[in-house]
């Protein structure tokens, strides 16, 4: 083994990718694995199926409750993308022959969205991509401007997966219910994090998952609101108020319910204290490093940050020997080998993706952590620009 | 621990060989490819009596594999003639690695360039270059031997991703046999217009795809 990879712990930093399942949501979720493992039946059923039927029911309540929806308006599904995709592709199928083709989504959506608009649009569906501005903003006005009487739907996400911009979605909802056209937002990275309410915010269809606040992987779920016209395309049985066929995962559902109830006020501002101190050491201790994203307006757990002169999957190659898990969005390190469509979506060039590291914190990080990353980091980023040709060669030879 | 990497890589990676500049170098090239963002310099140093890389240097803004190159192609070319230097190519210096991953290709093939152009570069200099070529289908197809297709690590000539190649009057026409929203299309299209469009008498690059 060539690297002296340290013998102590994993400083994971990667939260919004997933996030380590909480002990206690574990125990929620274990009598529904071993005990009570039967089909949810209906209340004519045998009991372990009824038992099933009214944890099931009340998971629901818990999680259309957090969204100020009722219950009857949450669906469970197998995480982010499937909630996306239903709502994309749901309210397409329902209204393509009654209203128009036309969809408008943001041009830095996470790709449940992105490439649930792309796959319609060979449908033969009309796309606005919106563009964003230099902080990953969407404009209000060109919004409404681009709604026609052809549009269905617009999809703009609530916080940004890289580099934690949140949208006003208040804004949003209010332009759509004046012109009359469905909304859907996806929150998987804000959903118990950044308020969310449906009886305030006039939304129509909301995505969320359990995966990125320590509940299980695939379990996710979409938020309807009473009377929005969707179509079912995941067809079978008639599971969720026959909207999504499929077993029920009891245990999914319930290790999300008890997944939210675990977040509080108290956890989140730590989050965001972690964040600010950590923005603000690397900002202050690296030269030539860029914030990506908006100062305040941003996730309570995410900082994205470009170091100049050097590359994304050199910074996390080091960092992984060293013990730190982060993301990048340089092409180098994508199954694509295309640099990140946000960071390019907010006008940044080839070389701001190249150098650009996310770090998303979690409940498990402390500020040890952040300590820790930011002095392994320093050292890693001047390395790398002893080795390379840019910055601080190029500085002395200007000298 | 899991690396992507084989050992050799990662020790070369965490400890590059002769990294940096030379000053007034004989020859040096920087090499860069739009496509992935990854650019290496190579400096060079010749002995005009033996006509061999007294010395060598790169510098490299990239990924792990394209330091890990760099490095390995200093330590493969410093004694060399110049001939032999220029025929070092990417498959030794992936094998004197134990092996790089196949996608990341296109990253590291960039070093062995750049100690081929810093020759070019040095032998310009020297007046040790023959008369400029005109631009054939066959130059053509030898430069984008240098075009890798992520898919399968080796080049878009050998994979027959390249279907037709015409010159006429200053125009290189590119047909890629792929749809032309594949994942790869925009990175091959990038690379081969890199490749063709420095050619001296070469105006217009046009890459077309099947579907």
């Amino acid at each position: 083994m060539t690297g002296e990879k340290m013998a102590g712990k994993l400083i994971y930093l990667d939260n919004a990718s997933a996030t380590r399942l909480d002990e206690r949501v574990l125990e929620a979720m274990r009598p529904y694995l071993f005990d009570t493992y039967a089909v949810a039946t209906s209340e004519f059923g045998y009991s372990q199926g009824i038992e099933a039927r009214e944890t099931l029911d009340e998971a629901r309540e818990a999680l259309a409750n957090a969204l100020g929806a009722a219950p009857e308006e949450f669906i469970f599904t197998s995480g982010s993308t499937e909630s996306s995709n239903i709502a994309l592709k749901g309210v397409a199928l329902a209204l393509s022959k009654k209203k128009g083709k036309h969809i408008i989504v943001s041009k830095i959506e996470d790709f449940p969205v992105l490439h649930s608009a792309q796959a319609l649009e060979k449908q033969g569906f009309q796309v606005t991509y919106l563009d964003v501005d230099g902080e990953g903003f969407v404009d209000i006005d060109r919004l409404r401007d681009s709604i026609t009487n052809e549009t269905i739907l617009v999809s703009i996400q609530h916080a940004n997966q890289e580099i934690g911009t949140i949208q006003d979605i208040e804004a949003v909802g209010g332009i759509c219910r004046e012109k009359e056209v469905l909304f859907h937002t996806d929150a998987t990275h804000t959903f118990t994090r950044v308020p969310l309410d449906m009886k305030k915010i006039a939304v129509d269809l909301v995505t969320v998952s359990a995966h990125t606040i320590h509940g299980p992987k695939g379990t996710g779920g979409l938020c309807i609101r009473q009377g929005t016209q969707i179509a079912k395309w995941v067809d079978g049985g008639f599971q969720e108020f026959n909207l999504r066929a499929g077993l029920e995962n009891i245990a999914g559902a319930v290790g999300f319910a008890k997944a939210v109830g675990l977040v509080t006020p108290k956890e989140t501002k730590r989050l965001q204290e972690m964040r600010d101190h950590l923005i603000d050491r690397m900002l202050a201790e690296i030269p030539h490093s860029t914030l990506n994203g908006h100062r305040r307006k941003r996730l309570p757990h995410n900082a994205n940050i470009t170091f100049h002169f050097v590359e994304g999957e050199s910074m996390t190659l080091h960092l992984d020997m060293r013990g730190f898990a982060v993301s990048t969005g340089s092409a180098c390190f994508s199954r694509s080998l295309e640099a990140s469509h946000v960071i390019t979506g907010i006008g940044g060039d080839h070389e701001r993706a190249h150098g650009s590291i996310r770090f998303t914190l979690g409940r498990y990080n402390t500020m040890e952590d952040v300590d820790a990353v930011v002095r392994a980091l320093a050292e890693i980023v001047e390395e790398l620009r002893n080795i390379s040709p840019l910055g601080k060669n190029e500085e002395k030879e200007e000298a | 621990m899991k690396f992507p990497y084989t050992d050799i890589v990662l020790e070369h990676f965490r400890h590059p060989r002769n990294v940096g500049k030379i000053e007034n170098p004989d020859g040096k090239a920087t090499e860069g490819s739009p496509a992935c963002g990854d650019m290496v310099s190579v400096y060079i140093k010749v002995d005009p009596k033996t006509n061999t890389i007294a010395d060598v240097k790169f510098e490299s803004y990239g990924c792990a594999s394209n330091i890990a190159t760099g490095s390995i192609i200093t330590e493969l070319a410093k004694g060399k003639t110049l001939d032999e230097a220029k025929n070092i190519t990417w498959k030794e210096a992936s094998e004197a690695l134990g092996g790089l991953p196949k996608i990341k290709a296109h990253c590291s093939v960039l070093a062995v360039e750049g100690l081929r152009s810093a020759i070019q570069n040095y032998e310009e200099r020297h007046g040790l270059v023959k008369e400029k070529k005109p631009t054939t289908v066959e130059v053509v197809r030898q430069r984008l031997r240098k075009v890798i297709n992520p898919l399968t690590g080796l080049n878009v000539v050998r994979t027959n991703l390249v279907q037709d190649i015409k010159v006429k009057d200053g125009t290189v026409r590119v047909l890629v046999d792929l749809p032309r929203d594949h994942q790869f299309a925009h990175t091959i299209k990038d690379e081969i217009l890199e490749k063709i469009e420095p050619l001296w008498d070469v105006k217009e690059v046009v890459v077309e795809f099947t579907e």
